[in-house]
């Protein structure tokens, strides 16, 4: 079975049987990161056009990376050096993008829905590398591969999300696409970033439960996924950062409150000592790197089917027409 | 061909491999994806019946080395290579069912030098149909037929499609 990815805004949409699909096709592009020569041919003459309209490092090497070792060319926009800055609207940016051709666009920006708003003004595939606090598909995808990676399965799974997920589209992400495997979600953090709508994240039926005491929220969990503090977003009287770190950081004592052989995953960038402890970060429980290596395989595979998807003809050939 | 033609022909190539290589050691069998899979492990069981040894067998999906990647299928559909060893120093033979235009064949040689740096490659098909598209040639080949290009040569191994013959067709268009 094989799946048409004319657009990858969000997770929300995707069925189960199609993220399993993903999954599935990014695992010879592991391969490949264990090879001693990674770079392919595969998308020789197509161009990636990057446009990060808010700052980001990670992700953006990461798409870049993965677009040099399919074999295909970039355009670089950034947010610290675009016409932006000089009043152009995003319309217009990303118009002027196109008419340069690229083959696909991979675009972040701080508003939810921009990527939305750009694959409805474009004939051309978007990638959504995250939207204001709406939806970031390639995180979570890469997060669900490093977990049935190490857990064999996605089925059924407790999962404990720390910190601030009101204002993350990672924890968005995540919890759209493990609610279509039957997991069962524990968010946690201040009640100020804990709004009650956050329950109705996921299909009908989803469990979703907020809790303000860490000890209770960690009991039974098998996947702890902890996001970065924004520290912009700490400043009293609300909460200061002690405040946090005495509460909420995840140390070794906490984590021994979850399952034995529960998983630690943090989207990055991490502050050791803010919201998690160096002793769980580099701890045998953390994936945090095997997320990274994870990240340039997803990405890779989002890149090969949207791209070769969008240029291929309806009908299928004879296996043998072309040998 | 019969299930018994398909059995001897992968018999003799068997012995002709051990043959022209003085022996298994330093031999190593690549199939590619998907028919050419069942028969290097084929090849490797005959083997074994020859020489006692255990010949190593990888498999390779090349879907990512064609260069034809938007005329293959609608959509195509990315397997896993799998080489549990290095092919450094190897003596490769690389083993597909039917040899064609070259193209596969190219593609399968670009998977294995993305991977190291092979002694020796040579290939090995079940069928040989000429119409070449390049300079490409098999040292191993179980039959060569005369074909046009409106005929396809299919082949069908219980492994992948639950019975076993090898067919000559006409193209439907």
């Amino acid at each position: 079975m094989s799946y048409r990815f004319g657009q990858m805004l969000g997770i929300e949409p995707l069925s189960a049987d199609e993220i399993t699909y993903l999954l599935d096709q990014s695992k010879p592009f592991q391969e490949i990161q264990r090879h001693p020569l990674k770079k392919l041919a595969t998308l020789r003459g197509k161009t990636v056009a990057l446009a990060f309209f808010e700052p980001s490092t990670r992700t953006r090497i990461s798409f870049a990376t993965a677009a040099s070792r399919l074999g295909a060319d970039q355009m670089n926009l950034q947010a610290e050096s675009s016409s932006l800055k000089k009043g152009e609207s995003l319309l217009d940016t990303v118009r002027t993008l196109d008419a340069m051709k690229p083959d696909c666009i991979v675009m972040r920006h701080a508003c939810s829905g921009a990527a939305d708003f750009v694959a409805r003004n474009l004939d051309l595939p978007v990638i959504n590398a995250g939207d204001g606090t709406h939806e970031h598909p390639s995180q979570a995808l890469l997060d669900a591969l490093t977990i049935r990676d190490r857990r064999g399965s996605l089925e059924g799974l407790n999962v404990t999300i720390l910190g601030d997920i009101l204002h993350s589209r990672v924890a968005r992400s995540n919890i759209h696409l493990l609610s279509k495997f039957g997991c069962r979600f524990t968010l946690c953090g201040p009640a100020m970033w804990l709004p009650k709508e956050l329950e109705c994240l996921g299909p009908a039926g989803t469990s979703i439960c907020r809790m303000t005491r860490i000890s209770e929220a960690l009991q039974d969990a098998d996947i702890v996924i902890t996001l970065r503090v924004q520290q912009e977003r700490l400043h009293e009287p609300a909460l200061a950062i002690d405040e946090y770190v005495l509460q909420y950081q995840l140390t070794p004592a906490r984590l021994r409150l979850a399952r034995p052989d529960a998983l630690v995953l943090h989207p990055g960038p991490m502050v050791r000592g803010l919201e998690i402890d160096s002793a769980v970060a580099d701890g045998p429980q953390s994936c945090v790197l095997e997320q990274v290596t994870n990240g340039l395989a997803v990405r890779m595979a989002l890149l090969f089917l949207m791209i070769s998807s969008a240029d291929a003809p309806p009908e299928k050939e004879s296996s043998h027409a072309a040998d | 061909m019969t299930a018994t033609e398909i059995d001897r022909t992968l018999q003799r190539l068997a012995h002709e491999i051990v043959e022209k290589s003085g022996g298994t050691a330093n031999l190593a069998l690549i199939g590619i994806r998907r028919r050419g899979v069942p028969l290097a492990n084929r090849i490797a069981q005959a083997m074994r019946g020859i020489d006692g040894v255990d010949v190593p067998v990888g498999t390779l999906d090349i879907t990512l080395y064609r260069d034809d990647l938007s005329k293959v299928a609608s959509q195509p559909v990315l397997q896993s290579s799998d080489i549990p060893f290095t092919v450094d120093d190897k003596d490769l033979v690389v083993i597909d069912d039917v040899l064609y235009t070259g193209r596969t064949v190219r593609a399968a040689m670009n998977g294995l030098f993305d991977l190291g740096r092979p002694k020796r490659v040579r290939l090995c098909v079940l069928i040989e149909r000429g119409h070449r598209e390049l300079p490409i040639e098999a040292t191993f080949v179980g039959r060569a037929v005369q074909t046009s290009d409106a005929e396809i040569i299919e082949v069908r191994l219980n492994e992948v499609d639950r019975e076993e013959r090898v067919l000559l067709v006409e193209r439907v268009s």
